[in-house]
């Protein structure tokens, strides 16, 4: 009778767990059709197609001839542009993302504290997650006619410019060169890192404010220096969010469309209409984006502390 | 022995000035120090706050006098921000050049339907994740982490090319003579993607919501499955209540997204016959200005480039104010929602 029971009660457990499992995948079966159908597919098709010369026939339809290595050795060896722009990116890439992390970390303490007006600076300091997306970033660069006159007005305004009378003076010495550049130039860009950085900032103030005032009085208490409570307390409280913020900071870099390489990608798909190669092109340019990403989340992700 | 006295309201300014010094006094200079490191902190960071705070508004105030202005002021070198001759032209000929109602209508319409298909699909997802255990969970899970880091460049020329000659698996070949149908041209395409999640930032979504409902109480499940309640409805009636804050962000993002977007827009719309969309106008604008005006004038004629640039900034202006309206009534919304998002990574 007993063992009868158990045995009853373990089928339920197994039907529910089926259950379960059923239920599960019915609700996930939007993704499995939709990943498969529109990212695993062309995903594969667009490999394919970078080993291909792929030509219309006339009728409808696409011819795909075999070609090997020839789309990547072109765009590596022939193409002038795209090694150039691709390092640019990288570089770019390597500039930006440290700077829009330290800047939303930073912004981020900021508003964290007690003053006049918070809600609304940080309304305004979220406000471009929302208008700086998709056409309306570079929009004035865009079109033919204006570019042109971009410089000319950059020309004709010197001299106003703190940062390059800086750039002057500090570039007359001898040492760090390079290191003023570099400075300058994320002083130059601060609108565009500000203005990146929005979902960033929001991501890190939740993250502040999980961490329980007790810790902090317990530091102070105990002779704790507000410089020694920050980097031991809220940075290893934070560290977490730090590696959430870095991918999403290296992907949205990597995914925004208003970049020169972007635009090159572009332009080969929709006015030469060279699908293999454009392929080739994007191909590359993701294997690096995911090489990229293994390898700062496998080097943030080992010092990531998590409280528990 | 003395009872300590504390700075209180109903004393006069004189008490309290005195009060200061002598407990200044007693704390050896300590008080005065912390006082004025304390003051002279809270400028520097007002200063900095206002500073960041204007670089951000800087561009949008900027677009707002330019559009209020003549063209004679724009050429005037005495007129800097506020505009010497008001005038509302700029925006009668913008609205003119974008076609008004209809491309406000139609970009409308369209990110409306995108953002309504990707929070239903997004939502029955990312609560499948929160709430089941089933084999290959973090297989899928990847998937949707594939979803996010995939440009979207990689795979629009197969995209493309699949969409012109559209078959699943040869079936509807079977009765259209051996050819796919051509869904190019179309809103299909994109809703389709939009209800397979993988439309534009579909798995930020998926994660969003899925962050949600794993911080609602099991028991509220739990107790529903009690009491006899079927896995979809418990879903339907007593968590989807709950989640209607986050549903309602998710869709504004989408919708602002889809909105300002000019990649998609591009390659899925803006070839096809009747669909311009906003952005698609605003990308051609100049262009499009210059060519009406060598209409009238003759083609020698070539607009002066201020001019393009004040109606450009109009049009911008015109096609953030929705959106500056939807953030002003949900910001807490948005703030919010995205505030969930970071919490357990």
């Amino acid at each position: 009778m007993a063992e009868q029971k158990i045995r009853k009660r373990k089928k339920k457990q197994k039907s529910l767990a089926r259950g379960n499992a059923i239920a599960g995948y019915l609700f996930i079966s939007p993704l499995i059709i939709g990943f498969l159908l529109f990212l695993a597919y062309p995903l594969i098709q667009s490999f394919y197609m970078s080993f291909c010369t792929v030509s219309p026939v006339a009728g409808h339809g696409f011819e795909f001839v075999w070609s090997g290595l020839a789309h990547y050795r072109h765009i590596f060896t022939v193409d002038p542009d795209y090694t150039r722009l691709l390092l640019e990116e990288l570089q770019k890439m390597a500039l930006y993302v440290p700077s829009i992390l330290v800047f939303s970390f930073f912004m981020s303490l900021l508003l964290n504290q007690e003053f006049k007006g918070r809600t609304f600076v940080r309304a305004v300091y979220f406000l471009p997650v929302i208008l700086s997306s998709g056409v309306m970033v570079g929009l004035e660069t865009n079109n033919a006619l204006l570019s042109g006159v971009q410089d000319l007005i950059q020309e004709d305004t010197n001299g106003t410019s703190i940062t390059a009378t800086l750039e002057s003076i500090l570039l007359q010495g001898e040492t760090g060169n390079k290191f003023f550049e570099t400075i300058i130039q994320i002083v130059d860009e601060v609108y565009n890192i500000a203005i990146a950085s929005g979902i960033q900032i929001i991501i890190f103030l939740s993250g502040l404010q999980t961490i329980s005032p007790s810790m902090y009085e317990a530091a102070t208490i105990e002779g704790c220096t507000g410089w020694e409570s920050f980097w031991k307390i809220t940075f290893p409280m934070i560290s977490s969010l730090i590696l959430v913020n870095v991918i999403y900071t290296i992907v949205d870099f990597f995914t925004k469309s208003d970049s020169e390489f972007m635009d090159m990608i572009n332009e080969t798909l929709l006015q030469n209409f060279n699908y293999g190669r454009v392929s080739a092109m994007s191909w590359v340019y993701f294997a690096i984006i995911i090489v990229i990403l293994g390898i700062v989340s496998l080097i943030i992700s080992k010092r990531v502390y998590y409280y528990d | 022995m003395t009872k300590t006295k504390y700075i209180s309201k109903s004393m006069t300014r004189k008490e309290r000035w005195n009060l200061f010094w002598e407990r200044n006094r007693k704390s050896e200079g300590y008080l005065l120090k912390k006082k004025l490191g304390r003051f002279v902190y809270c400028v520097c960071r007002a200063f900095l706050i206002f500073g960041l705070c204007f670089l951000i508004l800087q561009p949008l105030a900027s677009k707002l006098s330019i559009s209020l202005m003549e063209e004679q002021d724009l050429y005037d070198r005495t007129v800097i921000n506020i505009p010497r001759h008001f005038s509302v032209s700029a925006y009668q000929i913008a609205w003119d050049m974008m076609d008004g109602i209809k491309t406000f209508w139609t970009s409308f319409y369209v990110s409306f339907l995108v953002a309504a298909a990707q929070v239903v699909s997004c939502t029955l997802v990312g609560y499948g994740f929160a709430r089941f255990k089933f084999p290959l969970k973090n297989f899928w899970f990847a998937c949707v982490i594939l979803l996010i880091i995939v440009p979207p460049q990689t795979i629009i020329t197969p995209l493309y090319l699949y969409f012109q000659d559209f078959d699943i698996l040869g079936i509807i070949g079977l009765f259209n003579n051996g050819s796919g149908l051509n869904l190019l041209g179309s809103l299909t395409p994109y809703l389709m993607m939009c209800l397979g999640c993988a439309g534009f930032k579909g798995g930020l979504y998926i994660y969003m919501l899925r962050q949600h409902f794993r911080n609602e109480p099991k028991e509220l499940e739990e107790a529903a499955y009690v009491d006899g309640c079927g896995r979809l409805r418990t879903f339907l009636q007593i968590l989807l209540p709950g989640a209607t804050p986050i549903i309602t962000s998710c869709f504004l993002f989408s919708f602002v997204w889809q909105w300002t977007d000019a990649y998609y827009s591009r390659v899925f719309f803006a070839r096809a016959y009747g669909w311009t969309l906003v952005t698609n106008r605003l990308t051609s604008l100049v262009d499009r200005l210059d060519a009406e005006y060598k209409a009238i004038y003759g083609q020698s004629f070539q607009i002066a480039t201020a001019f393009g640039q004040q109606i450009l900034s109009t049009a911008t202006l015109m096609t953030l104010i929705p959106l500056i309206l939807i953030y002003v009534v949900a910001q807490k919304n948005f703030v919010e929602s995205l505030s969930q998002t970071g919490i357990k990574g």
